[in-house]
């Protein structure tokens, strides 16, 4: 990994210039951010709603991308643009993640009429 | 936005940092505000991974979900934050904390999970954030500041796409085949999607009998002789069913019929 590279990009974040209009790889920085935070969150909490919250993270950070990369304002000048593809395709993320937590959700209420609990841990019932 | 705009707007407003001594009309203010709405976005996106109390964790997202629609704002694509903000914020967001609400008894509204699990997953998710960053710093193109510049938005194009009809780029104006440029399909597609899922998610979800029964329901129970099955279906049994021999196995087999 290029250290140099990493440093020169994370220092228009703390001192960097604001002077000047922010490129594809501030959007992909924060997006790889909510990435992991969003992974953790899936991998560690036991809690059934808080690994919903990490889908919602990692969708989130997904999205970010697209949009940034389909914006005309934050490549270059000549650069090519996903242009209208990213908007769409993130539009149609958000509309499958309010689906999937719908679903989501009434499987975790259905699991909490049963179990009495929503600890993930316990959904262990086809162990075998 | 043109300069006299920007000092008009800054004067009384920036005075720390004008007696820092930058020069205000060299400000980005897309810029500035890129870098506010992606500060509360990571730092929200953190605190959620960090809490353990799952209130918190809702409340948290929800600041860093509204602030990636202003990122969203600010990347030119208006549309995509609107919905960002109406259904996430406003629908999904929602419905999470009506999922918290109805599952936070008091030992539930906090599971910690272990240290070696914080250990390991703190592991694992640097190690992810490296590899990410790694990638996303490697492309010279991507490099390279943007236009800086925002001309007048329109949700135009985007609702024509997802009418079958592009009227930007250069799809624009083809005379034939312009239906098959557009979203038309996968906007169908995701309509019928979303009435099957939320029909299904109704389905799933709806109000059942209590866990715990009422006293009379304890009643009924009692006199049908039912034995009650932890976590089974069958205890919906009418009172008119005759009584089963009991056991768990006998009251599977007979629902399996």
């Amino acid at each position: 990994m290029n250290i140099v590279t990493l440093s020169s990009g994370c220092c228009l974040f703390a001192t960097g210039p604001l002077t000047e209009p922010v490129g594809v790889v501030h959007y992909l920085i924060v997006g790889a951010i909510l990435f992991t935070a969003g992974v953790v969150c899936m991998a560690l909490k036991r809690n059934a709603l808080g690994v919903l919250m990490g889908i919602e993270l990692v969708l989130n950070g997904a999205n970010l991308n697209f949009v940034a990369f389909s914006s005309p304002y934050l490549r270059g000048p000549g650069a090519a643009t996903l242009g209208l593809d990213g908007q769409v395709i993130a539009l149609f993320v958000i509309l499958l993640a309010a689906a999937e937590a719908a679903v989501a959700l009434a499987i975790t209420l259905n699991f909490y009429n049963n179990h009495s609990t929503v600890d993930i841990d316990r959904a262990d019932d086809l162990k075998g | 936005m043109g300069s006299e705009s920007m000092i008009s707007l800054s004067g009384p407003v920036l005075g720390p940092v004008l007696a820092i001594g930058l020069p205000v009309a060299a400000i980005n203010w897309h810029s500035v505000l890129f870098l506010l709405f992606a500060t509360l976005a990571s730092i929200f996106a953190v605190g959620v991974v960090l809490t353990d109390n799952v209130v918190r964790m809702a409340l948290y997202l929800v600041f860093s979900l509204a602030a990636t629609a202003g990122l969203f704002f600010l990347a030119g694509a208006e549309f995509i934050g609107a919905m960002q903000l109406m259904i996430y914020v406003g629908g999904t967001l929602v419905l999470l904390v009506f999922g918290v609400m109805l599952t936070a008894q008091a030992p539930f509204v906090s599971i910690k999970p272990s240290a070696a699990d914080r250990t390991l997953a703190g592991l694992a998710g640097s190690s992810l954030l490296v590899v990410l960053l790694a990638a996303a710093l490697s492309v010279d193109s991507w490099q390279r500041p943007g236009l800086g510049e925002v001309t007048a938005p329109t949700a135009t194009p985007l609702g024509m796409a997802l009418l079958g009809m592009r009227v930007d780029g250069p799809a624009a104006g083809a005379a034939t085949g312009a239906v098959a440029n557009g979203y038309l399909l996968p906007f169908e597609i995701v309509s019928i999607h979303l009435l099957v899922v939320l029909v299904g998610a109704a389905y799933l979800a709806r109000a059942k009998r209590r866990r715990t029964p009422r006293p009379i329901d304890a009643a009924a129970s009692v006199v049908s002789a039912v034995s009650v099955v932890e976590g089974s279906e069958r205890v919906e049994l009418p009172a008119v069913v005759p009584p089963r021999s009991g056991s768990a196995s006998a009251l599977v087999a007979g629902g399996s019929k």
